[in-house]
């Protein structure tokens, strides 16, 4: 299970300059009274969209405030409820459908660093809890319910970056510079110091009781031994070292893979049972050399601007945040199937992959965007794959050779066109979560979390409410 | 009729005209110029042959020393009354006192009694004044008055006859509270007068006694100045009897008229200043009569130390009265003088005025889910509405039951009187009023031998007509009377003169309106410009089963509503909701009969109480912009939207001056405001903060929901505003500056611009979504020939109006919003979008009645305030393109 980033790394550096550059642009276009002054900021014209956006469906939000520090995770309680979490070390519960704060869970004296829902069903009762880590050196487990918390560990050696629930063993992990795995009732089962200076930084789980942990620029497989005393032991089993920078991203992507991306933009997709590469992307985000200009932003691109900030996956393609851009991987074809280098004015934050082609993604900019994938129209269209340099590396020739630029044999790409984007809030936005038609979260470095909603069908609720309450009125009084 | 206008015509005393000359009771060959003055253009206003400007309350007593006089008018300024005559008047109203306040020995027993005494309520006119008035005696108790009583009357004068009669019931419900609260601060004071006075005799007797043990010892028991010293010992305790009987009649008051609880909240015992008065003026007594101790002087301090009473009558007129604040404790003094001047605001305006203001309060009333829009000061629970509503609905029954059965028995000294008075009326009523004459009236209502000295003083001048001695048992006869006169003179300019809205027959569970149908809405009279009266065709033709859901609705000649702007003008006066069930025809201008299956709909009117009618008036009256300043130079700036104070009308007119000038001004006026019935949020961006507010205050009114305190308007922003702010404001001035803040508020500007409209001060340009149709045309043509805010700000409350109605009807049709039967929402949709296009909406303008839509269901369902839910900001991607001058 992904836990989120707790490393510090993945902000921006400039996010303010990029800011202003976007507000003079949007000033220009105000005063020049139309929008085709998109200037040398944004290459592409539809990138700005625009205000009118027909395929958007998000026309009402409501403000949630309460944190008073950065939010930087949301997690699904249920089908109405989510969590919040942030800087300011709060846990806020809150309902997606009206808005409300249900609960305040406070007990963390320092921010959180990663959270997770727990969700324990017995026979035919299911029941969510919230554990959270923070860097106060504790672990909670709340009850979203009642808000009580139910269990603490204090004083541990070193703050926890990540969780992973283990749901079929009642199990979960803690990650840090030590990994722990815990038991229901939080008794520490065993504990696994990391031979390294780095700390785990994320986790995933593997099949046949393996967990996959990214160590800076290593990933270590640990295997868990389940004894029949029922006790509990993890053993570092391998170690894939084949990143050159430190991984930022580890996601599952189906049942036999799982991927990695790291911050000089490399991504790699690995088996999941036997840890070999299966595929190896390093997106450079070259630029072609066709004018002046590129010259200029070839010498002024940075390592962050390729660094992989995000990864999401439906099982059938891996969405890839990589700096300011996103990038679209084909598993089966083994190929790029659509991208977009500047799909947003700063790094990306976090991205989602949503049915019918559709993506979404948030970035420091402020902002979250609607991406359709969309056949391109024409082969005459410069959709050169010369933009960006595409490696396909075997598992031997990884380190002997140089990399060698390749055009893609099957050239079926799609192109990325924005359908919407959504502007609330005024920091970066950290992350998102969907609710499906009731909506979407968005969390934000301005301490706001904002619910986008459907307006027509929050309309429509509205009406089956005031007929309702007609009813029970028994007409209008 | 009493004291009708023919009686003035038999006296012949001068070229005296009755407004409203009512053509059936003038004799054939006496002809009565319409407008006696012809220079004032209102032909509403009655006021112009009086001698005094405007209605006022006056507050007399007759002395015992100098007869009647007047104390005090409300309101105090010299200017109100003219050259009237008050001290002439006084004279009039307090001869006029029929009652029986006869205190002191009754026949057969030998202790003087209080007696408590109704109060009466008169109705009499003076055509030599050219003044009507309500007039209400009341008789507060002092003990040092002869028969312990002082007689008061409390008047309310007016220029109209007709006001004084058609308003009786609620000037006497007023004015008995206002009595009930000075009397009851007046028993107080009497009691503790008695007291006071009860410890002075004690003393004194203790000192009569040794005086007269003394001089028994020092000459014997048979001595003159030991038998006088007996008797003066008797004397005083036979005054300490009486003085302890009178306190226990005074305090054993029966309690049943203290529902007025109010009255009676400054229970405190403050006497503090009539006593330091007392103290300075201590003066005689004259109560030789029922006082044979005659004991003189009570003299009340704070720490009471009895007095020795001496035996020595003063002269009569030596005394000095205690004045009206000394016979109430203080603090009743000033809340009747509270009462009295509210009582005094309420009735300002001429009866039309006062009638438009209860109707529309009544349909106010019921249109409480739609209020919040567009209405100023509805539902903030001022109590300052000048009538009940409540007190209304009696009247309505009226004409079904002239005889009412509600009459108040506990008024038995007024019941037998009344009765007469009211026989005479149906008299009257059959023959005819002119056969009416004061002389006979007098004769009436002059059974008691106390009235024998009233009649005298009307036979002694003609020019003085009682046109009632009215008491509640027999009101109803008088509105009765009144009703059907008001009716046979007035039904005559129905046809043209009262329209209304279909809209205002709204939904059946309204009880009035169930009896007939009623007027409902009226438009406001301006002098200069015709007043627009929409109608509300009947678009749409909703019934009951359409919104059951069985058959779908039917669109009655969807012809555009707008084409009816202008054509009609009101020219008539409003009628009183009395009249409604009797003659008023109800004209639908539309020609339609359909009333009865009228749509539920809601309707809000402008709301144009808490007004200063009377210079409303005379602005209106006068054409000329300066005038206007001068006379509003008194309350010159009303202080500022957003300032924690709430909205008044006044204020609302004032940004009406404004918006007429903006919109003058502005070719993208309508934009603007489109952005703003629409609910996006309008920055208004400026380098001058004068400037911007303005705008800002002109713009305001336009605001749906603005909240009684203006919360969705920010008037002057110095910093960059959040998209919390978006949500809390609907329009925002903003000041521009160069400065890096300057360039974070362009920046939070250009981030924001999908949410919201900016209106540059500056540059004169606006950018925000097109919109080219053509309702908002009406609500502001820059062509418009009205001139003054105020009628502005009504022509826009009127349009406003009908667009709540709109949004209301589009919100509660279940049709509209509900899949019937096996449809999809595609159907639903289809359906709403032609019902608005029915409607007389464009695409554009949905958006309007959408946006009101939303705020009156989230209002509906969650109530006024919706504290713990964070409030929703709805919006939509349109494309926004600038508009230059």
């Amino acid at each position: 299970m992904f836990c989120g980033e707790g490393s510090g790394r993945s902000r921006s550096l400039h996010p303010v300059r990029r800011g202003e550059n976007r507000a003079v642009a949007a000033m220009l276009r105000w005063i020049l009274g139309g929008r085709e002054a998109q200037g040398a900021v944004e290459k592409s014209p539809t990138l700005f969209i625009g205000e009118e956006q027909p395929k958007n469906p998000f026309t009402e939000l409501q403000v949630l405030k309460g944190h008073f520090d950065i939010v930087r995770f949301l997690v699904q309680i249920d089908d109405s409820r989510f969590a919040s979490a942030g800087d300011d070390g709060l846990v806020l519960v809150w309902n997606v459908e009206t808005g409300e704060r249900l609960m305040e869970l406070r007990g963390h004296s320092q921010q959180i660093t990663a959270m997770v829902a727990w969700s324990l069903i017995n026979a035919d009762t299911s029941h969510t809890s919230i554990i959270t880590a923070s860097s106060d050196r504790s672990l909670s487990l709340w009850d979203p319910d009642t808000g009580n918390r139910v269990q603490t560990i204090s004083d541990l050696q070193s703050s926890v970056k990540c969780l992973l629930v283990l749901e079929h063993l009642d199990l979960w992990l803690s990650g840090g510079n030590e990994l722990c795995v815990w038991n229901q009732d939080f008794k520490l089962l065993c504990k696994r110091e990391v031979h390294s200076d780095a700390a785990i930084t994320a986790m995933v789980q593997l099949p046949k009781m393996h967990v996959a942990a990214a160590v800076d620029k290593e990933i270590v497989i640990y295997k868990l031994a389940v004894s029949s005393k029922l006790e509990v032991s993890v053993q570092p089993f391998r170690q894939l070292t084949d990143h050159h920078d430190s991984i930022r991203v580890l996601i599952n992507v189906n049942d036999g893979l799982f991927a990695s991306g790291s911050h000089v933009g490399e991504l790699i997709i690995w088996d999941a049972v036997n840890w070999t590469i299966q595929a190896y992307e390093h997106i450079l985000w070259e630029e072609p050399h066709c004018d002046g200009q590129a010259e200029i932003r070839f010498v002024s691109q940075k390592q962050s601007d390729m660094s992989i900030h995000h990864l999401a996956s439906n099982g059938e393609v891996i969405l890839a945040a990589v700096g300011s851009g996103l990038y679209v991987y084909n598993i089966h074809s083994r190929n790029v199937v659509a991208y977009r280098k500047m799909a947003h004015d700063s790094n990306v934050l976090h991205t989602m992959l949503l049915s019918d082609g559709q993506l979404m993604s948030c970035s420091e900019d402020g902002s979250v965007r609607m991406w359709e994938m969309e056949p391109l129209p024409l082969p005459a269209e410069p959709a050169s794959p010369g933009f960006f340099g595409l490696w396909s590396f075997g598992r031997s020739s990884k380190q002997t050779c140089p990399p060698v630029k390749k055009v893609p044999e099957v050239p079926i790409l799609k192109s990325l066109e924005l359908t919407g984007d959504l502007i609330g809030h005024s920091g970066a936005i950290q992350m998102f979560l969907s609710f499906g038609e009731k909506g979407l979260v968005t969390c934000s470095t301005d301490h706001l979390v904002i619910l986008w909603k459907d307006g027509e069908r929050q309309s429509r609720l509205r009406s089956l409410a005031v007929f309702q309450k007609l009813e029970e009125n028994q007409g209008l009084c | 009729m009493i004291g009708s206008p023919d009686v003035v015509a038999l006296t012949k005393e001068d070229d005296f005209g009755e407004v409203y000359p009512d053509p059936s009771v003038l004799p054939e060959d006496f002809s009565v110029p319409l407008f006696a003055h012809a220079a004032n253009a209102n032909p509403w206003t009655k006021t112009s042959y009086a001698k005094f400007s405007k209605d006022f309350i006056l507050i007399s007593e007759f002395s015992e020393q100098v007869g009647p006089q007047p104390l005090l008018t409300i309101p105090e300024d010299p200017k109100v009354c003219g050259t009237f005559d008050l001290n002439y008047f006084s004279l009039r109203i307090m001869s006029v006192d029929y009652q029986a306040s006869f205190v002191g020995h009754p026949p057969g027993s030998s202790y003087p009694k209080l007696n408590f005494v109704e109060d009466s309520k008169v109705v009499l006119g003076d055509s030599k004044e050219g003044a009507f008035a309500y007039v209400h005696h009341l008789t507060l108790y002092d003990l040092e008055a002869r028969g312990f009583v002082r007689p008061f009357c409390m008047a309310y004068i007016s220029a109209d006859e007709r006001k004084i009669m058609q308003q009786f019931q609620e000037l006497s419900s007023k004015f008995s509270r206002a009595s009930e609260c000075l009397k009851s601060g007046n028993r107080k004071a009497f009691a503790n007068e008695l007291q006071k006075k009860l410890k002075d005799l004690e003393y004194t007797r203790s000192v009569v006694h040794k005086e007269t043990e003394l001089q028994k010892m020092n000459n014997g028991c048979y001595s003159t100045q030991a038998i006088e010293k007996a008797n003066e010992l008797a004397n005083v305790e036979k005054s300490i009897y009486e003085h302890k009987d009178l306190l226990r009649q005074i305090t054993s008051y029966p309690n049943r008229k203290r529902q007025d609880v109010e009255c009676l909240q400054p229970e405190s015992e403050a006497p503090a200043k009539a006593t330091g008065s007392d103290v300075a003026f201590p003066f005689n007594h004259s109560d030789a009569e029922h006082n044979p101790a005659d004991g003189d002087v009570s003299d009340p301090r704070p720490s009471y130390t009895p007095q020795l009473i001496k035996a020595k009558s003063a002269k009569c007129f030596d005394k000095r009265l205690k004045t009206l604040e000394e016979l109430c404790e203080l603090a009743s003094f000033h809340q009747t003088m509270d009462q009295l001047k509210s009582i005094e605001k309420s009735f300002r305006g001429d009866l039309c005025y006062i009638y438009t203001s209860q109707i529309d309060q009544i349909l106010l009333g019921k249109q409480k889910i739609t209020n919040f829009l567009f209405e100023s000061d509805w539902g903030n629970g001022e109590p300052a509405k000048h009538f009940e509503v409540a007190g209304l609905i009696p009247h309505l029954d009226l004409p079904q039951a002239p005889d009412g059965s509600g009459e108040p028995t506990s008024l038995e000294t007024c019941t037998s009187f009344g009765d007469s008075v009211h026989i005479k009326l149906e008299l009257e009523s059959v023959d005819g009023p002119a056969e009416s004459s004061p002389s006979d009236l007098t004769q009436e209502t002059s059974e008691d031998a106390a009235d024998i000295e009233t009649k005298g003083s009307f036979s002694s001048d003609k020019s003085i007509e009682t046109l009632g001695a009215v008491s509640p048992s027999n009101l109803h006869s008088h509105l009765d009377v009144m009703g059907r006169r008001g009716t046979s003179d007035e039904c005559s300019g129905t046809e043209n003169g009262i329209f209304f809205d279909r809209s205002t027959v709204s939904s059946a569970n309204a009880p009035y309106e169930k009896s007939s149908a009623q007027p409902g809405a009226f438009s406001l009279l301006d002098n200069d410009s015709t007043v627009d009266v929409y109608h509300t065709e009947t678009l749409v033709k909703v019934d009951t089963a359409c919104c059951m859901g069985q058959e779908g609705f039917i669109f009655e000649e969807p012809e555009p509503v707008h084409q009816r702007c202008g054509e009609t003008v009101v020219k008539q006066e409003p009628l009183s909701l009395l009249y409604g069930d009797l003659a008023l025809q109800v004209d639908f201008a539309g020609g339609e009969a359909a009333h009865e299956h009228s749509p539920s709909a809601v309707l809000s009117f402008p709301n144009t109480l808490s007004e200063d009618v009377a210079r409303m008036n005379v602005e209106e009256s006068s054409d000329t912009t300066s005038y206007m300043s001068i006379s509003t130079s008194s309350d010159r700036a009303p202080s500022p939207l957003g300032h924690g104070n709430p909205v008044t009308v006044k204020q609302k007119k004032k940004a009406g001056q404004s918006a007429l000038k903006f919109i003058r001004q502005y070719p993208f006026a309508q934009q603007a405001i489109f952005c703003l019935l629409s609910g996006r949020t309008l920055v208004v961006l400026g380098v001058d903060e004068g400037t911007v507010r303005k705008l800002v205050n002109a713009l305001s009114i336009f605001v749906p929901n603005l909240g009684r305190y203006a919360e969705q308007v920010q008037p002057w922003l110095c910093c960059p505003f959040q998209l919390t702010d978006l949500q809390r404001w609907k329009l925002i001035g903003l000041q521009r500056i160069a400065s890096p803040t300057g360039s974070s508020m362009l920046y939070s500007l250009s981030r924001y611009s999908r949410y919201i409209g900016i209106l540059d001060a500056d540059n004169k340009t606006l950018r925000c979504p097109t919109y080219k149709g053509t309702l908002i045309g009406h609500i502001a043509d820059h062509r418009t020939q009205i001139k003054r805010g105020s009628t502005y700000y009504h022509h826009v409350q009127n349009m406003l109006t009908q667009l709540t109605a709109k949004a209301f009807l589009y919100t509660f049709c279940h049709h509209l919003h509900l899949p019937l039967g096996l449809e999809d929402e595609d159907a639903v949709v289809q359906r709403r979008t032609t019902f608005l296009y029915h409607l007389g909406f464009s695409e554009e303008e949905s958006k309007i009645v959408h946006y009101l839509s939303g705020l009156i269901k989230q209002r509906y369902v969650q109530g006024p305030c919706q504290r713990g839910i964070q409030p929703v900001f709805a919006f939509n991607y349109t494309t926004s393109c600038l508009y230059k001058i």
